[in-house]
């Protein structure tokens, strides 16, 4: 599609708005993440994968046939799947006697593998199983992550990015206070992965902030930590650079002092005081007469009261 | 007296507020690290698998939770707010979590001719209006695009100018000025394009290639022979060459008004066909044709196991009578429609 990127041009406005909305730019679109299942899946990860679907809901593609594919030895397929369906995001599921109930988080940077983490699932429990309510679909979650795993070890720091990635929502510049509904918490522990989903009940206390609640709600998943493939740090680098638009320009010269008030420098030219234009006092002009004594003492130039 | 009882005073509204903050305070041992931005909480105190393996897992996960929550909504609760629509909203910062872009960041395009030109003697763009007002239909149109003001492709008389041939067409003429700005305009765009991406273009002919094919030497020797003063019509052939026949239009039509003596027989003919009684399928060569069809499809299924359905299977009666009945039927006029009694 890049290669013939102006050689083929659209011909309705429609299919022009759908090739620019894929087109890279300076600030990205929200990311799409797609959910594939593998070879073969068990009841446990058809569910499983179907309750994540869910709590992505508008940003998600399920796919509901299998594919034989093998994530960690060619990612040739995913990222085929990626490109046609512009989703950079993904989330594998596949089960077999080795690796039981297995899912892959991944995601990609121009449609190329950049991170995929394999966990493993223990306990399930699902969003049907949990018979409270839900909060409504496309509410921002709020990411908690617990543990000093994810802060010590390199790999858990990059599952913490990974699945920030994965769960935080649309960037917004400004949240509903009484819309903060949904929670996802995770624990690192002993090598495990505790995530679990609450509906946030906000309760008067005395003061403004109020007192919180939670309520389970959602799938709650106990992972362990598989195979994992990290991107290479120059890679990463490159994943990261910020294009020369987005940062804000930093006005150079500008200082403040401790009251506030703004100062700037002017830079000056260098100036020939002798042929400087100042005011004219009518007083101070040569006069015929005075001449020869005037010229002897050079006249200073009157350069205080104006400046 | 009274000092100890302002000292009483103030500490009972320290207590006081303490009582109310209770019910939100949370005691850690570090600090959570925030990020507003994406609405994240990072608790990094460790956490005591003992407590975790006493209680309930889900109990002492679900109050962690709660712990960890109440922090983070106190922090977001500090943020700057403002009403919008009868909503409080609070406003967020920037994400701190570096997150990795989806698609790397656009390169800036390379100027086009026309955008150098400009730049050059500055020009300014001007922004037009899309609505021109047409004074021959009296009524506001676009200023290009379909049905757009001022079409001199649209016209209904055009005045023959003196200097200009008379027998020559001037609505043709203004169709072909047409067509060739159109093309001038797309060669243009593609140059501009060749020209942002590096990509050499020759002026006529063919692009170079490192490893050409057998058809695209054959384009090259014709083009080369074709490129003389007089279009190649005196260019002998090379040993082993043969003259391609196939050039020009590859479909003819007959005129509309042509040849009349012939059109009258034509016509005449497809009435006594009509008329006849013969049939007009040839019944073997119908047959022979769908025994060899049947054939090649049973080979094909015995070759493939998985059952593929053979896609030219179920054509067979409409399929073999047009073509059985194309022999027949004059040229270019329509032939019967599919006849009932077709393929049993």
């Amino acid at each position: 599609m890049t290669h013939s990127d102006g050689i083929v041009k659209p011909k309705t406005r429609r299919s022009k708005r759908f090739l620019q909305s894929r087109e890279p730019k300076l600030i990205e679109n929200l990311k799409n993440s797609m959910i594939i299942k593998g070879g073969n899946t068990s009841e446990t990860l058809s569910q499983a994968l179907k309750d994540v679907y869910a709590l992505k809901k508008p940003n998600a593609v399920l796919y509901k046939k299998k594919n034989m594919v093998r994530p960690f030895e060619d990612s040739t397929a995913l990222e085929f799947f990626s490109k046609k369906s512009d989703c950079s995001l993904f989330l594998f599921g596949s089960h077999n006697k080795k690796r039981p109930n297995n899912l892959i988080f991944g995601r990609m940077f121009d449609f190329h593998v950049l991170d995929m983490f394999e966990l493993g699932i223990e306990k399930f429990v699902s969003l049907k199983d949990v018979k409270n309510d839900t909060c409504p679909v496309g509410t921002k979650p709020m990411l908690v992550f617990a543990g000093e795993l994810f802060d010590t070890d390199r790999e858990h720091q990059r599952l913490k990015n990974v699945l920030t990635d994965f769960f935080c929502g649309p960037r917004v510049s400004a949240v509903r206070l009484a819309g903060l509904e949904h929670v996802l918490h995770f624990t690192a522990l002993e090598g495990k992965i505790y995530m679990r989903s609450y509906r946030v009940l906000l309760k008067k206390s005395g003061c403004r902030t109020p007192r919180i609640e939670l309520e389970e709600m959602g799938p709650s998943f106990d992972f362990v930590m598989r195979r994992s493939h990290m991107a290479s740090d120059d890679l990463y680098r490159t994943a990261h650079k910020k294009p020369k638009g987005v940062k804000p320009k930093k006005k150079k010269n500008i200082s403040h002092d401790a009251f506030g008030t703004r100062f700037g420098r002017l830079h000056m030219q260098k100036q020939d005081l002798n042929k400087l234009q100042t005011r004219k006092m009518k007083g101070l002009r040569k006069r015929r007469g005075e001449e020869p004594a005037e010229s002897a003492s050079p006249k200073t130039p009157r350069i205080e009261s104006d400046v | 007296m009274a000092s100890c009882s302002i000292e009483d005073v103030l500490a009972k509204a320290e207590r006081d507020e303490a009582e109310k903050l209770r019910s939100i305070t949370v005691n850690k041992e570090l600090d959570l690290e925030f990020d507003p931005g994406n609405l994240l909480a990072f608790d990094k105190n460790r956490i005591d698998t003992r407590e975790f393996k006493d209680s309930k897992g889900e109990d002492f996960l679900r109050s962690l939770a709660r712990d960890n929550t109440q922090l983070l909504i106190n922090e977001i609760w500090k943020l700057p707010t403002e009403k919008v629509e009868e909503v409080i909203v609070a406003k967020l910062p920037d994400p701190t979590t570096p997150l990795p872009r989806e698609k790397p960041a656009p390169k800036p395009k390379p100027p086009t001719k026309w955008e150098q030109f400009a730049k050059l003697k500055g020009i300014q763009k001007k922004k037009k209006n899309n609505m021109v007002w047409d004074e021959v239909h009296k009524e506001w149109k676009r200023r290009w695009g379909y049905k757009r003001a001022n079409d001199d492709t649209k016209e209904w008389l055009i005045e023959v100018p003196q200097t200009a041939d008379p027998n020559e067409d001037q609505f043709a003429k203004r169709n072909k000025a047409k067509k060739e700005r159109v093309a001038r305009n797309e060669y243009n765009r593609l140059k501009n394009i060749a020209r942002a991406q590096k990509i050499k273009v020759p002026g006529t002919g063919l692009a170079p290639t490192a490893q050409q094919s057998k058809s695209e030497l054959a384009q090259a020797v014709s083009i080369a022979k074709k490129s003389t003063a007089s279009v190649g019509k005196f260019q002998e052939n090379l040993p082993k060459e043969k003259t391609p026949r196939n050039t020009g239009k590859k479909r003819k039509f007959q005129p509309l008004i042509g040849d009349f003596s012939s059109e009258k027989q034509k016509q005449l003919d497809l009435l006594k066909i009509m008329d006849s009684k013969k049939p007009r399928l040839d019944i073997t060569k119908a047959v022979n044709k769908q025994m060899r069809e049947e054939d090649k499809e049973s080979s094909q299924k015995s070759k493939k196991s998985f059952g593929k359905k053979g896609r030219k299977g179920n054509m067979s009666g409409k399929g073999k009578g047009k073509a059985g009945g194309k022999g027949k039927g004059p040229k270019g006029k329509g032939r019967k429609p599919q006849m009932k009694q077709g393929k049993r």
